[in-house]
């Protein structure tokens, strides 16, 4: 029967509200006040039912609820014969409730599209050799599974055989499908754009990175920061305090109205809900946009921040370095450039293929007695050549005579931020080189957005040598460069700026500055929802676009403000009308619960601005 | 130890969750810390103690309540 009540909720309502047009036709339209009195009685028998039935379960677990209030507050009015004002206090609050749910829905519509995500099933291989179609949970490491085009990789696991096409957005945010073929990765809800793969299953479930994601995201919707935890606190005595409070204005003033009044005017609806809603919409707005904000602490952190540091090579570089710079001391450049590609084909030095990369249409000798030298390069015999392809030590060690002009080209270079690479033959000198990282496009621009949004030091650490990290520092306008820095150094100096009392986000690529992403208030991988970069991280920006992070910065502003926002709503809500029960004439149970109401709505609607939430370029 | 995590039906007030977080506390054999109950993915997460109490029982309690369970899912910690 509780049941049956509490799912005829809607319905209950609707009636409920018919119920008090009937009586006010009753009494405006045909004049009846018996008419006008019962469909008042009948409406707020009905309406009590559910929540009456919602304060009685409540009260079992010794929980004050605001139905313990509203029920005591309609029974009182029943009890002083107030029936219209119980009429439309019980339908004012279901007709709420209604409108709150179908309001935090909208609010937390981005994150369910995100958990929809999740594959639901999968063909798994049966004992017989046939694929049968299962639940995903009923798949486990080590099982087969047939995946088909335009199907999602349902587990973490290794293609057996076959090939495709797999669009690996919900993992890395790039939408550029990535070729599979045996032994390749496949990742649990990527979606398989063309081709057929059959593979085993090594991660299934939760533990899957896209499964590690969703439960980063939901826990973050409902982490709560220290001011929400006293929220929570003080709301769980703030409905018994209430309680007692109409209790001791009714002992005093034998003012039953007054009393009932308090109580529905005491709810604390707005507050409860106001803080909750702002994030969650704050957190679904960055999910949508490939941004993960690992709960409110994060977000009210972020939202302060004084300083960014930021790593170099594949944060504000793309991580993939290129010749910019060559100068020649030959004749014959041709075979130059042929011997050196026969050697360097040999490496796979990220140098050697930034040289590759720049020499492409050439000829190739057959290469002996290669060796590499650490630390320096490689000596090979090219067509009877002695071919050596190095850094300045190596060319020293080869007692290659450098003359002025090269000592000049080379200081240029190095000014402009080039990493050196010389090749000589024979003992001579005969290619320079410079070789330099890529900057993102566009990260001037981004940037500067970040100083807009209030960032005061924006920093970059680096382990290269100080002439590349003041280049680039200058050029793409951060405020201080640090290079010849180690891991460790980079945790030692954010520590440092804390010490100061500044609050430092860290940006690295979430792999080799763990450190740092843990020591700073906020850590920011980049580059890819990797299982490291999800546990040590603060905030995950999904894909190597640097434009998420001013939008990251700029939505943990909004959030925040919409938080506070909607605590002051709330709380100026409740304090406007405990005011008007004393100081005015016209308050009444009614007004009360609607104004409650519509500012419960007012919270949600306004929390539901962060959804649509896009940094304005500047 | 088991760890159990209920999904319900979709939790519109708050302090619906204090509710259901006041039941899964009362129940012989949960851990009392281990109660979550989270508010907007319409969650509960708890450790009990399955020679204490089956995980039927936590169903039964929040059902009582007047919220749906959805799904539940156990997995021994």
């Amino acid at each position: 029967m509780q049941r049956l009540i509490l799912s005829k909720k809607n319905h209950i309502t609707l009636l409920s509200g018919i119920l008090i047009a009937i009586a006010y036709f009753g009494k405006v339209g045909i004049d009846s006040p018996v008419l006008f009195q019962w469909a008042l009685i009948v409406a707020s028998a009905f309406g009590l039912a559910p929540i009456g039935i919602q304060a009685y379960q409540a009260l079992r677990v010794k929980v004050v609820s605001i139905d313990v209030l509203v029920t005591i507050a309609v029974l009182g009015a029943f009890l002083i014969r107030e029936f219209e004002e119980s009429a439309i206090v019980t339908f004012l609050f279901l007709f709420g409730a209604y409108l709150e749910l179908r309001t935090l829905n909208r609010t937390r519509s981005a994150i369910k599209e995100l958990t929809e995500m999740a594959p639901d099933s999968a063909l798994k291989r049966a004992e017989n050799g046939a694929f049968e179609q299962v639940e995903i949970d009923a798949v486990s490491v080590g099982d087969v599974l047939l995946v088909k085009t335009g199907a999602k990789v349902p587990v973490d696991g290794t293609v057996q055989s076959g090939e495709g096409y797999i669009n690996e957005a919900s993992i890395t945010g790039e939408s550029m499908p990535v070729g599979k073929t045996a032994d390749s990765q496949v990742y649990a809800g990527t979606i398989l754009e063309n081709g057929t793969l059959q593979i085993v299953a090594d991660r299934v479930g939760e533990d899957t990175t896209f499964g590690r994601i969703i439960e980063m995201v939901e826990e973050a919707q409902d982490s709560k920061s220290e001011a929400e935890r006293f929220i929570d606190r003080f709301s769980k005595h703030y409905t018994p305090a209430v309680l007692l409070i109409a209790l001791v204005v009714w002992a005093f003033s034998r003012d039953i109205e007054l009393a009932i009044t308090i109580l529905v005017l005491g709810c604390p609806g707005a507050l409860v809900i106001g803080v909750p809603v702002s994030n969650v919409a704050g957190i679904g707005n960055g999910a949508r946009h490939g941004i993960l904000l690992k709960g409110s602490e994060v977000i009210h952190h972020f939202s302060k921040v004084d300083t960014i540091a930021f790593d170099k090579t594949g944060t504000l570089t793309i991580g993939n370095p290129r010749v910019t710079d060559t100068e020649l001391y030959t004749e014959d450049p041709e075979s130059v450039f042929s011997y050196l590609a026969s050697v360097e084909r040999e490496s796979d030095h990220p140098l050697a293929k930034a040289v590759m990369a720049s020499v492409r249409d050439t000829s190739f000798f057959p290469v002996a007695n290669t060796d590499v030298v650490k630390g320096g390069g490689i000596v090979a015999q090219v067509n009877s050549h002695r071919v050596a392809v190095g850094n300045v030590a190596l060319m020293e060690q080869e007692q290659v005579n450098l003359n002025k002009k090269a000592m000049e080209d080379m200081a240029a270079f190095e000014q402009s931020g080039n990493t050196l690479v010389l090749t000589a033959v024979d003992g001579e000198l005969k290619v320079l080189m410079g070789i330099r990282d890529q900057i993102r496009p566009d990260i001037k621009k981004h940037l500067q957005k970040l100083k807009l949004l209030g960032v005061k030091n924006l920093i970059v650490l680096s382990g290269d040598n100080q002439g590349t990290v003041d280049r680039v520092a200058y050029e793409i306008g951060l405020t201080e460069a640090h290079g010849h820095m180690l891991p460790e150094d980079k945790s030692h100096y954010i520590a440092a700026l804390q010490a100061k009392g500044q609050i430092v986000a860290f940006v690295g690529d979430g792999v080799n500055d763990s450190p740092s992403l843990a020591q700073a208030d906020i850590g920011i991988a980049m580059g890819s929802g990797t299982d490291v970069a999800i546990e040590t991280s603060d905030v995950v920006l999904m894909n190597s676009d640097f434009s998420r992070l001013p939008h990251a910065l700029g939505l943990t502003k909004a959030t925040a403000n919409n938080m506070r926002q909607n605590i002051i709503i709330a709380v100026g809500v409740v304090i406007f009308l405990l005011a008007n029960v004393f100081f005015s004439e016209w308050m009444n149970m009614s007004i009360g619960m609607l104004v409650h109401e519509i500012s419960i709505l007012v919270v949600i609607l306004n929390g539901m601005r962060l959804l649509r939430y896009r940094l304005r370029s500047q | 130890m088991q760890k159990a995590t209920i999904q319900l039906e979709t939790l519109t007030c708050p302090s619906c969750a204090q509710k259901i977080e006041g039941a899964a506390k009362s129940l012989n054999g949960v851990e009392k810390e281990s109660v979550q109950v989270l508010f907007n993915s319409s969650k509960v997460k708890l450790n009990f103690d399955d020679a204490q109490l089956s995980v039927s029982e936590i169903e039964k309690a929040i059902t009582a309540l007047g919220y749906d369970v959805k799904k539940v899912q156990v997995k021994t910690v």
